[in-house]
């Protein structure tokens, strides 16, 4: 019964997006108020129904319904309770209702926080709110339902993806989901401005706040991912430019340059139509995300299984937001670009550079992930993108944007004279040139890629603390969220920048074919294998192994992998064990059994500085929710 | 010129300029990174003659997997089922490698044999990497194999 009112509540807010993005809609084009004013109730109506449905969904998997089929496919009766709240989202149908979720909650949370906007715009940017919603709604009801029965009921689940049973799996779509649709609301404050034809900065203030929200919890969501595949997957790679990776890079490239040009255009009037279109970009790429990643079209570690029809569905909504989009754009966008004018060396022209930049390489990426689909349509054969066609270009094109970085908050706007900042920035360029000679001579282990990454790291966070320095200096100023967080996000990319470089360079990673009591020498370490146990888990049995590892003879950590059988699937999972700190991990991971004799295969990996990386992320998140914060978009707005 | 046509005649040879070098680059790093995946029996009939690195796709063959001792040097047979292919891999196995079920190996033809610098297995028990499930489909097509038989790559399974 509980599940049937699940459907029936999915039903209900499938109804209500209709009215929510069409009534206001018409209210804001015939200037007819109450139905303007039916914006918000029909969001947060939207809102509830959802989340009913969801926490019924999620009923089901507590209760061991197995009498609903996606209930029967993704639990089962010994998974741990917490898992039982994780799995509702471990599947396509259920992770769906949570991106619907997180859709109603964002529409909800725009008719909130907008009490300072006039009521045509709330209306209009609702609406198309709710246009998303009921695509996604009628995506899920028509060829998703999550709550479809089976009959007769499973005695016994068939478990959760056992790669999915994971502290980091708890967190990471919801972050990611939350950041993909958190686009969708600066998507439709430029849908809205359009439709309304007065396409001035105004709208852009508005979102600004939204956009940086969005897009910080995308960070999050990607950079948590890169964690989980880290020590999950049992490879120790951090990131693979797997396509469902690249699926969840490009719009947050995409949404980098947005969140730049968006500053551009708040302040000084420039770049409208262009900012215009990376809204429209970012929110059609996380669509084209979730194409790529349920339509089955494409081979990868996170790809659902392939529906055609399912594919199908969310291509054409693919091509109707986009399609859409772009024509409203096209017929509605500003003819003439009408910010001030700007000289060739001022802010305007190097955050221009950024985002030409970023968006070249959201492009690269776009080509190399379809290039595949590509060949096999037109019957050239089936290939697959190696990492290293992404990994050169991406280093390539972002080579110039460190390079760039610091210059660009030293710069004034319009004009300047470029010689100013090259004076201040020449020391620290010095500075930055010194760490990497003396990284190259007197790292043991580093090579011409760890004295760039150094070199990288200390040229931005050089930049950036004189930029700091400047403000703290000159009178009267105060540093605003706005400066902080763009402070914090930079300092961000230089550990980012470092983390990448010293890992990738100074990593040593070494397979062996290991018996109980073998030592093994890597980087000053001793890693020694004490052999291997049984050892029974909840809903597993787990070959356990034992690795003590000693430095100079200390002991230093004592580490277990761990080779699970999964009882209900039957599946493999390698759970790597980690001995992780600032400077460096070990990582030792269990392979296969070799022979019946107790030889094992052991992964052991030293991984300097792989933390940076994520930390880099993690400041990078922060800075831009501290921009969101700033006061100045709390500000009522005075309206013409 | 007044100044603002020359800034436009300047931005707009940078960005021809740039695109120029952008399509080089691109160009020449896809020629580089594309792998090509074939079946055993498209390897024999000569099809991969012209790439150095490719992709072998298929099942690994029923009781091939055999160890060097105190090594982790493995080596087993990849099948279509018309032809078999003694692939050498010097490393770990994914977790989900078995025999009789899909494989996907990249690496270098050596003499009648493959060896394989990495081993990708199928990700969960449904699921068949789709386009060894095409390529497979082919042979068991020939030999009139049930279609049951090709591996569920149409089942719902998780990610």
């Amino acid at each position: 019964m509980l599940p049937e009112l699940g459907l029936v509540s999915l039903l209900l807010a499938l109804l209500l997006s209709l009215a929510l993005s069409v009534l206001p809609m018409l209210g804001a084009h015939r200037g007819h108020g109450p139905w303007m004013a039916t914006a918000r109730p029909l969001a947060y109506a939207q809102l509830l129904m959802i989340a009913i449905s969801y926490a019924l969904l999620t009923w089901a998997f507590l209760q061991h319904d197995f009498s609903v089929a996606y209930v029967a496919n993704n639990s089962n009766s010994l998974l741990p309770l917490e898992y039982r709240f994780t799995a509702v989202w471990s599947a396509h149908e259920g992770s769906l209702l949570l991106w619907v979720l997180l859709l109603a909650l964002w529409t909800a949370l725009v008719a909130r926080f907008s009490r300072a906007l006039p009521a045509p715009v709330v209306a209009r940017v609702l609406a198309v709110m709710g246009m998303i919603g009921l695509g996604f709604l009628a995506f899920t009801v028509f060829t998703s339902n999550p709550f479809e029965r089976l009959l007769p009921g499973a005695v016994d689940g068939r478990d959760m993806n056992p790669l999915l049973q994971d502290v980091g799996m708890i967190f990471h779509p919801p972050l990611l989901y939350i950041g993909y649709v958190g686009f969708a609301v600066a998507f439709a404050f430029a849908v809205a401005a359009l439709i309304d034809g007065k396409v001035d900065a105004q709208w852009v203030r508005w979102s600004r706040p939204w956009t940086n929200v969005a897009w910080s919890f995308l960070t999050l969501g990607i950079a948590l991912g890169s964690f989980w595949a880290y020590y999950e997957l049992g490879w120790g790679g951090w990131w693979f430019w797997d396509p469902v990776e690249n699926a969840s890079f490009m719009p947050w490239l995409v949404g980098a340059a947005l969140v730049h040009s968006q500053a551009v255009t708040e302040k000084r009037g420039n770049f409208r139509g262009w900012t215009m279109l990376l809204a429209i970009a970012a929110f059609s790429l996380s669509l084209l995300g979730a194409f790529l990643v349920r339509s089955g079209v494409l081979t990868s570690v996170h790809a659902f299984a392939s529906d055609p029809d399912r594919g199908m569905f969310i291509l054409i909504f693919l091509a109707l937001v986009v399609g859409g989009s772009l024509l409203l754009y096209a017929i509605r966008a500003p003819q003439v670009e009408t910010g001030k004018p700007f000289a060739a060396t001022s802010r305007e022209t190097f955050l221009l550079a950024n985002n030409l930049l970023l968006t070249a390489s959201a492009a690269m990426i776009l080509l190399g992930t379809l290039y595949p689909l590509l060949a096999e349509a037109l019957d050239l054969g089936k290939i697959s993108v190696g990492p290293p066609y992404f990994g050169l270009l991406f280093i390539l094109l972002m080579a110039p944007l460190v390079l760039l970085l610091p210059f660009g908050p030293l710069m004034r706007w319009q004009r300047e004279d470029i010689t100013q900042p090259m004076r201040w920035l020449a020391p620290w360029a010095a500075l930055a040139a010194v760490a990497g000679v003396v990284t190259f001579f007197a790292w043991p282990e580093g090579t011409a890629k760890t004295a760039f990454g150094i070199a990288g790291a200390v040229w931005i966070l050089g930049g950036t603390a004189r930029f700091m320095w400047q403000r703290m200096r000159s009178k009267g100023s105060r540093f605003t969220a706005e400066m902080t967080g763009m402070l914090l996000a930079h300092a961000g990319v230089a550990v980012f920048v470092a983390g990448v470089f010293i890992t990738e360079s100074t990593s040593i990673e070494r397979d062996v074919a290991a018996r109980a009591g073998d030592q093994f020498q890597l980087r000053g370490y001793e890693f020694k294998f004490e052999g291997v146990e049984k050892h029974p888990g909840p809903n597993y049995l787990a070959d356990r192994g034992t690795v003590r590892v000693f430095r100079d003879g200390q002991p230093v950590a004592v580490m277990h992998p761990e080779k699970r059988a999964y009882l209900a699937g039957g599946q493999v999972m390698t759970e790597a064990a980690l001995d992780g700190s600032l400077s460096r991990d070990l990582y030792v991971a269990l392979g296969e059994p070799l022979d019946q004799s107790g030889g094992w295969a052991l992964r052991l990996y030293v991984k300097p500085y792989i933390r940076l990386i994520w930390l880099g992320s993690l400041m990078m998140a922060l800075g831009g929710f501290v921009v969101a914060f700033d006061k100045r978009f709390r500000r009522p707005v005075v309206t013409p | 010129m007044n100044p603002t046509r020359k800034r436009r005649l300047w931005l707009i040879l940078a960005l021809v300029a740039a695109s120029g070098v952008a399509a080089t680059l691109v160009t020449l790093a896809l020629r580089e990174n594309i792998t090509y995946l074939y079946t055993p029996s498209q390897v024999y009939a000569g099809e991969a003659t012209d790439q150095a690195v490719f992709r072998l796709g298929g099942m690994v063959a029923k009781q091939s997997l055999t160890r060097e001792y105190g090594t982790l040097k493995v080596s087993f047979g990849v099948t279509d089922g018309d032809a078999v292919m003694t692939t050498h891999y010097d490393g770990i196995l994914p977790d989900l490698f078995r025999e009789n079920q899909a494989v996907i190996a990249t690496g270098r033809r050596e003499g009648d044999e493959f060896v394989a610098t990495q081993i990708l297995a199928k990700h969960d028990e449904q699921y068949m990497p789709r386009e060894v499930a095409l390529a497979m489909g082919k042979a068991h097509e020939k030999h009139e194999v049930p279609a049951a038989a090709q591996g569920a790559a149409d089942k719902p399974g998780g990610y």
